[in-house]
This record gives C-alpha cells, sequence and structure tokens, in this order.
C-alpha cells in the first residue's frame, strides 16, 4: 500500500491517532455521563464528531511547540498529551485537576505539554497565540503554536486583530478553524455572508485552504505542511476544517434546529468509524488491532475516571493560592 | 539640580534599563518605535534596541494585549502601550478576563511577567474620550497590580519594578506630569509600598498623580494658615498600602482622599471605606473624599477645570474636614 496514503505514518503512529480519537470520543461520552448525574458543574461542550481535527493537527507539532483552542477544548488539550485523569478531575472540579479545580471545563491547560490554555471567551485566544508566536520568534525557539477556533470566531474583533498582525509579522502561528456549521444555535450562513471561511484569510496576504475536518490524516497533512511554513519564518496560515458535533453546542442544547437528516449523513462521515475501517487496508494493521485499540482505549479512560473520582476536592482555607505569584 | 530628569525621560530611562539588562524584554505598541510614541515616552529605543524588541503595531487594542499576555507566558517579559487610558476599553476583556485570571485560571501552572502602560488623566482639553483616570475599571478585578505614578522618581521605580514582576502590572503614566522635571533615586521603593512625601499632624491627604501635586500645593496654602497636612502618596492603588495610611490617620485623626476620577467604585471611597472600617477609633471627624464631579470631562477649559478638583477644591474641602 503507498505511503502517500498513510501520510508517511508507520503503523504505531497510524492506531496512536485512532487511539487518541477514540480516547477523545470515550471521554466526552464519560463527561455527559457524568452531568447527568449532576457531578459536573454549570455546562460543558462537547466535540464528538470532531476529534480528528484536534488529533490531526497536534500530531504534526514538534517538542516545544504550543497549543491554544476554545472551551469545546477536551479533545484539543488531550491530543497535545494531557493526562487523561487529571483532564476529567479538572472537569470535576478536583485539586489533582490539570489547573487545580480553578479553570473546570472551559479553561483546561496544561503547559508542561505545551496546552497553553481553553478560552471560553470567543476569539480571545487568538491575539493570546499571537503571544507566543512572539516569543518563539523572538527568542529564535523555531517552535510554532497551533490555535484552534470555531467558525463563529470568524466574526469577532479579535479575529480580524490577530489575523492581521500574524500576518504583518510573519508570526509562527497556524490559525485552524474548527467549522462545525453552527455558531451556537445559528447556522453559519444565517450570521456570516461568506461562508468558505477559508477566504477570509486572503484579506490578509495569508495562504489558507479548506481541508476534510473528519479526516485525520488530511488534517495532520495540511497543518504538518502549514507548520513547515511557519517554521521556515514563512508566517502564519489558515486552515478551515469542516467537520460536525454529535451533540448540541452545550448541555442545554438539544439542537433542535438541524435539518433532518443532516446529523445522520455526518455519522455516515464519522471521523472514528472512517478511519478505523480504513486502517484494515495497511499491510501491517489488521482488524484485530484496531480492535484491541479499541479495547486499550476503553480501559485507560474507565481508569483515569476512576481515579479522577477518587481525589479530593480543594480545600476552600487554599482559594487565595495562584492569584498572584508574588504577593507584595 | 542637573541630575533632574523629566516624567517622560524617566519612562524612557526606565524601558532602556530594562531593555538594556534582560533581553526577553520587548516593547510593543502604536508608533512606539521609530517615531518614540505620540507622548514621545519611547523616544530613541527603537533606534537603540532594534526593530525585533521595539515594534510598531497595528491600532489594535486587543491584538496588543493579548500578544502582551501570550508573550508573557511564553518566555518574554513583554511591555505593551495602550497609547490613551481611555482605550483600556477597547481590550478590557484581555485585560480583565485574560490576563489578569491567567496564572489563576492554570491553577498556578506559571507566571504572567506582563506590564500595561498607558496615558490617562486630563486637564490638557482632550475631552472625554481622552482625558480619563481610569485606575478604579480595575479595582474590581483580582489579579492585577495597578501603578499609578506621581513624580520621575516613581515613573522610573515603578515602571522597573512592573516588569520585573512576576505579575500582569498596569503602569498608568498621567499625560498632565510628562513634563514634571524630578530626580532619580536608587532606593525607589517597592509596589505596594505608599510615601509620606510631606509629614503633619493635623490631618492625613491621601492623593496620587496629578492630584497629588495640587495636594502639596493645597497643603503649603494652609500651613501658612497654621494648619499642618501630612500628604501621602499610595503610588500602587493593588496592592494598597492600607497600613502607612492608617498610621497616620492615628496621628492626625483625620483622613481626606483626593482623586482626579468621579467618586464612584473608586479606590479614593475604598480608602475611606478601609480606615473606617479597620481604624474607626482613629477618627475624630467624618472623612472626606475630594473627587471629580460625576460627568464626563468637557472639552472647554472653564468646564474642564471645573470638574477636576483644583487647588482650591483641595484647599477648601481640607478645611472643611478640619472643621468638621
Amino acid at each position: 500500500m503507498s505511503e502517500a496514503r498513510w501520510g508517511g505514518l508507520d503503523r504505531e503512529a497510524l492506531l496512536g491517532l485512532l487511539r487518541q480519537m477514540i480516547e477523545i470520543r470515550l471521554f466526552e461520552d464519560e463527561v455527559m455521563k457524568l452531568f447527568q448525574r449532576n457531578l459536573v458543574r454549570a455546562s460543558t461542550h462537547l466535540c464528538q464528531g470532531q476529534e480528528a481535527v484536534p488529533v490531526g493537527a497536534c500530531s504534526a507539532l514538534e517538542p516545544g511547540d504550543t497549543m491554544t483552542c476554545t472551551y469545546r477544548g477536551h479533545g484539543a488539550v488531550l491530543a497535545m498529551g494531557t493526562p487523561l485523569d487529571r483532564s476529567m478531575a479538572e472537569i470535576l472540579g478536583k485539586e489533582r485537576g490539570v489547573c487545580a479545580g480553578r479553570g473546570g471545563s472551559m479553561h483546561l491547560a496544561d503547559l508542561t505539554v505545551g496546552a497553553m490554555g481553553s478560552f471560553a471567551v470567543v476569539g480571545s485566544h487568538l491575539p493570546f497565540a499571537c503571544g507566543t508566536g512572539l516569543a518563539a520568534q523572538v527568542m529564535g525557539t523555531g517552535s510554532v503554536s497551533v490555535c484552534f477556533f470555531g467558525d463563529g470566531t470568524t466574526n469577532i474583533g479579535a479575529f480580524h486583530e490577530a489575523l492581521n498582525l500574524a500576518s504583518v509579522w510573519k508570526l509562527p502561528v497556524v490559525f485552524v478553524c474548527e467549522n462545525n456549521l453552527y455558531g451556537e444555535y445559528s447556522p453559519i450562513a444565517s450570521t456570516t455572508p461568506v461562508t468558505e471561511l477559508w477566504r477570509r484569510a486572503a484579506s490578509y496576504a495569508m495562504p489558507s485552504a479548506r481541508v476534510d475536518g473528519n479526516d485525520v490524516l488530511a488534517v495532520r497533512a495540511a497543518v504538518a505542511s502549514a507548520r513547515a511554513r511557519a517554521a521556515a519564518e514563512e508566517g502564519p496560515t489558515m486552515i478551515e476544517a469542516m467537520t460536525y458535533r454529535h451533540m448540541g453546542h452545550s448541555r442545554s442544547d438539544p439542537a433542535a434546529y438541524r435539518p433532518e437528516g443532516e446529523l445522520e449523513r455526518w455519522m455516515q462521515h464519522d471521523p472514528i468509524a472512517t478511519f478505523a475501517a480504513a486502517l484494515p487496508d495497511h499491510d501491517a494493521i489488521s482488524e484485530d488491532d484496531v480492535e484491541a485499540v479499541r479495547h486499550a482505549a476503553a480501559e485507560a479512560v474507565a481508569g483515569a475516571l476512576e481515579r479522577a473520582l477518587s481525589w479530593p476536592e480543594p480545600e476552600p482555607r487554599h482559594r487565595f493560592d495562584h492569584v498572584w505569584a508574588a504577593p507584595a | 539640580m542637573s541630575d533632574a530628569i523629566t516624567y517622560r525621560e524617566a519612562v524612557i530611562r526606565a524601558l532602556g534599563d530594562e531593555l538594556e539588562a534582560d533581553e526577553r524584554v520587548v516593547l510593543i505598541g502604536e508608533d512606539v518605535g521609530a517615531a518614540g510614541g505620540v507622548f514621545k515616552a519611547t523616544e530613541g529605543l527603537h533606534a537603540r534596541f532594534g526593530g525585533v524588541r521595539v515594534r510598531d503595531t497595528p491600532i489594535a487594542e486587543q491584538a496588543i494585549v493579548g500578544t502582551v499576555l501570550g508573550a508573557a507566558v511564553s518566555g518574554l517579559r513583554p511591555v505593551g502601550e495602550i497609547m490613551f487610558a481611555d482605550f483600556a476599553g477597547v481590550c478590557y476583556d484581555q485585560i480583565v478576563n485574560q490576563m489578569a485570571k491567567y496564572r489563576f485560571q492554570s491553577g498556578g501552572q506559571t507566571t504572567v511577567p506582563a506590564t500595561l502602560r498607558m496615558a490617562g488623566g486630563g486637564s490638557l482639553g482632550f475631552g472625554a474620550q481622552h482625558s480619563q483616570c481610569v485606575e478604579n475599571w480595575f479595582l474590581q478585578t483580582p489579579g492585577l497590580k495597578l501603578c499609578l505614578p506621581a513624580t520621575p522618581a516613581d515613573a522610573y521605580t515603578l515602571l522597573r519594578a512592573a516588569i520585573r514582576d512576576d505579575d500582569p502590572v498596569i503602569v498608568f503614566e498621567h499625560k498632565a506630569l510628562y513634563g514634571i522635571r524630578g530626580e532619580l533615586r536608587d532606593d525607589g521603593l517597592p509596589i505596594g509600598a505608599a510615601e509620606v512625601v510631606r509629614e503633619g499632624g493635623d490631618v492625613t491627604v491621601v492623593a496620587t498623580q496629578l492630584m497629588r501635586h495640587r495636594a502639596m500645593e493645597a497643603a503649603e496654602q494652609l500651613a501658612a494658615e497654621g494648619v499642618s497636612c501630612e500628604v501621602i502618596d499610595p503610588r500602587t492603588i493593588a496592592p494598597l498600602d492600607t497600613a502607612t495610611i492608617l498610621t497616620s490617620v492615628g496621628h492626625t485623626g483625620r483622613l481626606v482622599c483626593v482623586q482626579e476620577a468621579p467618586a464612584a467604585g473608586s479606590w479614593g471611597q475604598a480608602v475611606i471605606a478601609t480606615v473606617a472600617v479597620a481604624g474607626f477609633e482613629l477618627l475624630d471627624a467624618q472623612p472626606a473624599l475630594i473627587a471629580a464631579d460625576p460627568i464626563p470631562v468637557a472639552y472647554a477649559r472653564t468646564l474642564e477645570e471645573a470638574t477636576l478638583p483644583s487647588v482650591e477644591r483641595i484647599a477648601a474641602g481640607i478645611r472643611s474636614a478640619i472643621d468638621a
């Protein structure tokens, strides 16, 4: 089988992508259940159906690269290698959560793996990504920052300010639009005259492309090429990854606004199912291998959940920690 | 005073010294590069340190602040200039939701050594959108340090301390003070320490920036009338050095705060509330707040001068507090 079909990846790497996507899917399924048990507070924004975007994109990064994402960010943070148990613990508000319970579902961050933050004010992290890019540029580290955002973000001012600045300063940033067709409850066409969002980049003299966001290898290839361009000091790229969320916007949203049959059509193009079905075409991968990955992922998520549930909540007396690094 | 320099020169020197001392320091903002800033408070730095570390941004305040934040947690010690402090409204989310909360929200995973400079203040006829003292906009946001230098010495000391600080600091420069002269000091007080700038026994007068200078003038007038004012400049309002203020009120028994911003939700009100709660028994009379009228700053000279506390109004306010 041709190397090209598999993006130059070997058996282990391909199975690794599958495993990450399945782990994210199962992780989100568990978060949903925790909600139903009232163990997760307020709201959460799940990404079932969109797993190929963060997994494909983050697999194209190198050590030292960084990532920022949105409040629908569990998948992106996990794709950077943040531990499942400490991520789940954060969503449960535990002291051993990645942010010691201060952040929660919308603010997962693990700086040790370059997951610089999940931002819950739409568009607010695009300027931040410029800052990580500026640091890399000034210090000459060669590292690149990938920035995920939703389709709705393309209409907020910070999007424009950040893409303009990144382009004029040639910052090493890869902007990845996760276009799941809806900004909260509104179909993109009802809020946005130019629905091919990749075209927006032309306003900033920035190269851009639209890819199938449910094809993990296609996303990976597009980000790898953008990453190489950024690392070569040629500036930022925007990638529009077409995808679909299986759930509503948040837990209070049954997604009744979807036209009949739309979800079903997208389920036929599920990123995990299609990749799992394709992998046995690889010379060195069998259906048993795929099953083994499914099993291992399920065990990993179950174990992470069990640990996270067992950990304690933060002590109220520690609530003053972390406001300032150096109180006067 | 041959060593005296202007407040503007003190800002330039602080930036230059920190750019020189630490290669992680960068300066970004609108026209801060070759143009030297609209207030000329970055003049010469682009020529000295180059366009990589001293660079012009587009007119895009959200991008400036977000970039400063992202850079600060990625290894730099960036300084961002927001030209007029009033423009903080354009990037308020970036300051109060992103920069101020980043460390806390991450569970203390990193420090945020970010500095923002912005020029505020009135008395120059810039009108309602370019004359405000906006420091009180940020008092409700834990996580920020807020510096209000009134002199060249403090402009230098506080800005350098801000850049060296591991937390996000906003340094509010005052447009009307850029031209005043004074000597620098090697032993400047740290962020969070107030300064007793005039000792006295009858009343404690707490004032910042332009109002500190007007309060000092008022104190001189009152001295001729036999009233002895102790003038305290808090220098930073977050953190606020309440201990120095309480100690002073302990021996004067009277408290007057003077600020250029309107009263509602301000540091002046906070100081009075703090003293009332923590030092009620120290007070011999009701405290007073001398503040701008609760109206926007008008363009016309007569209106602006009537709106902001003048030396005469401050002196009258202190007299009333003494007589109370």
